[in-house]
């Protein structure tokens, strides 16, 4: 399957590329909107400020190529920032695409970054968490979705609080934590994801 | 609860892993990508790569070796040495590292780690901090800076940096255990993680820094000796209580 993962110049996305790759898929890194917005599934992944991320998706034409994408039900998979991406306001300053209805807002634990690995908790049922009960997978982050964004979280994580670790809501997922770099939990994660965006 | 994390540090010099004591008599343990995938096989939670000839050659890290642990790797990993600024750091990131270390720049420019979270946010940004006797070190232990290591590892999480790693340069390679004065007082003053260094001996000195506030913990000589000791270490962890992913 041909997987697009956007290229807003934010980095890490090599990672990303050689874990779908390991996950069966054809991943091909694009600036191009007309494959951002075709592709069978769409990842925006990597690391930086969600600002920044924004403005880099921004200048490539590729915000309005996911919005475009998603308004057409084709299904995207955000990772880490780019789960920050498809919210709307973030407490780090800047907005996201405003397609998830869930404000981005700072930890409020007394260690952030939240970084290393935490044991997720699915809150309800999705197929992006099939065999995922109880695994370790990797965070590193100091932003998060608001926990009051109950109807589109699948999965949280604890750290001095709820921390939101996925979501899903129509052809839309997102996962706080970094697939590429969870090991065979995150591989599992990355098979799941293929599955969901043949369903959606 | 996020878990404590061990951590396995690989010194690479000229292409290999290297191990000395107190960054001193070097010898020769390994090809890094073989015992990075090795020690990933072993539940290791991270790796740091550091080249730690990079400063005193007056270069930067290799990105050739970033790359291939970028594409052979699904663990998280940092890379430091010779990090001079921003484009060391983008061009590292870009290469598939998850965070940067830096060291001496940022200790001449600590504005560098504002711009660095900035562009990448604080958590692709770690800070190291070698100390002999509480006073901050750089290159590679040789040159005293006059500064004590808690007063700069405060500021330069004010200026962003995500996480500390902590290296004791009077303890590294003894296998006498971590600096745990030095580790609690750091961990106490700052809020991000403070990975503690230098000194891993056995399972009760990686408790015994994670009981005074480090969040993780690097090892190094023990494992490379034996890379199986790796997992022994983390069940002997969780034997004792600790939450250490298995």
């Amino acid at each position: 399957m041909r997987v697009v993962i956007a290229d807003y110049g934010g980095g890490n996305l090599r990672s990303v590329s050689s874990a779908l790759a390991r996950a069966g898929c054809e991943p091909v890194v694009s600036i191009d909107g007309v494959e951002v917005r075709e592709a069978a599934l769409a990842v925006i992944a990597g690391v930086g400020h969600v600002e920044s991320a924004a403005r880099g998706l921004a200048a490539q034409g590729l915000d309005e190529a996911i919005v475009d994408r998603a308004a057409a039900g084709r299904p995207v998979l955000g990772i880490c920032v780019g789960m920050q991406l498809l919210c709307g306001e973030s407490e780090e300053g800047g907005r996201g695409l405003g397609l998830l209805d869930a404000p981005v807002r700072r930890l409020r634990s007394r260690r952030v970054p939240h970084m290393g690995w935490n044991t997720l908790r699915p809150t309800r049922p999705s197929v992006l968490l099939d065999g995922l009960e109880d695994d370790d997978v990797y965070f590193a982050h100091s932003y998060a979705v608001d926990p009051a964004a109950a109807d589109v979280t699948v999965a949280q994580v604890e750290h001095d609080g709820v921390v939101v670790a996925a979501v899903e809501s129509g052809p839309l997922a997102g996962v706080q934590f970094h697939p590429e770099r969870s090991g065979v939990a995150g591989a599992r994660l990355l098979a799941n994801v293929v599955r969901w965006s043949r369903s959606v | 609860m996020v878990k404590k994390r061990v951590i396995p540090c690989l010194d690479v010099a000229g292409g290999r892993v290297v191990k000395g004591v107190r960054f001193e008599q070097l010898r020769d343990v390994g090809d890094p990508i073989e015992l990075a995938t090795r020690y990933s096989e072993l539940a290791a939670d991270e790796l740091v790569f550091l080249d730690i000839t990079a400063t005193l050659e007056d270069r930067g890290p290799t990105l050739e070796l970033v790359e291939r642990a970028a594409e052979e790797l699904s663990i998280p990993f940092t890379v430091g040495g010779g990090v001079s600024g921003l484009e060391d750091a983008r061009a590292l990131l870009r290469a598939g590292a998850d965070k940067v270390a830096v060291n001496r720049a940022a200790f001449e420019d600590p504005a560098m780690l504002t711009a660095l979270a900035d562009e990448f946010g604080a958590q692709a940004v770690v800070c190291a901090v070698d100390a002999r006797g509480g006073e901050v070190v750089t290159h590679a232990g040789r040159n005293p800076r006059g500064r004590h290591a808690v007063d700069w590892a405060q500021e330069a999480v004010a200026r962003g940096a995500g996480e500390i790693l902590l290296t004791s340069i009077d303890a590294d390679g003894t296998r006498a255990g971590y600096d745990l004065a030095l580790t609690a007082s750091v961990s106490d003053a700052v809020s991000v993680p403070v990975i503690a260094s230098g000194g891993a001996g056995e399972a009760k000195h990686l408790a015994d820094a994670f009981a005074v506030g480090a969040e993780a913990a690097l090892v190094a000589s023990i494992v490379h000796e034996r890379p199986e000791r790796l997992r022994e270490l983390k069940a002997e962890l969780r034997e004792a209580g600790w939450p250490v992913r298995s």
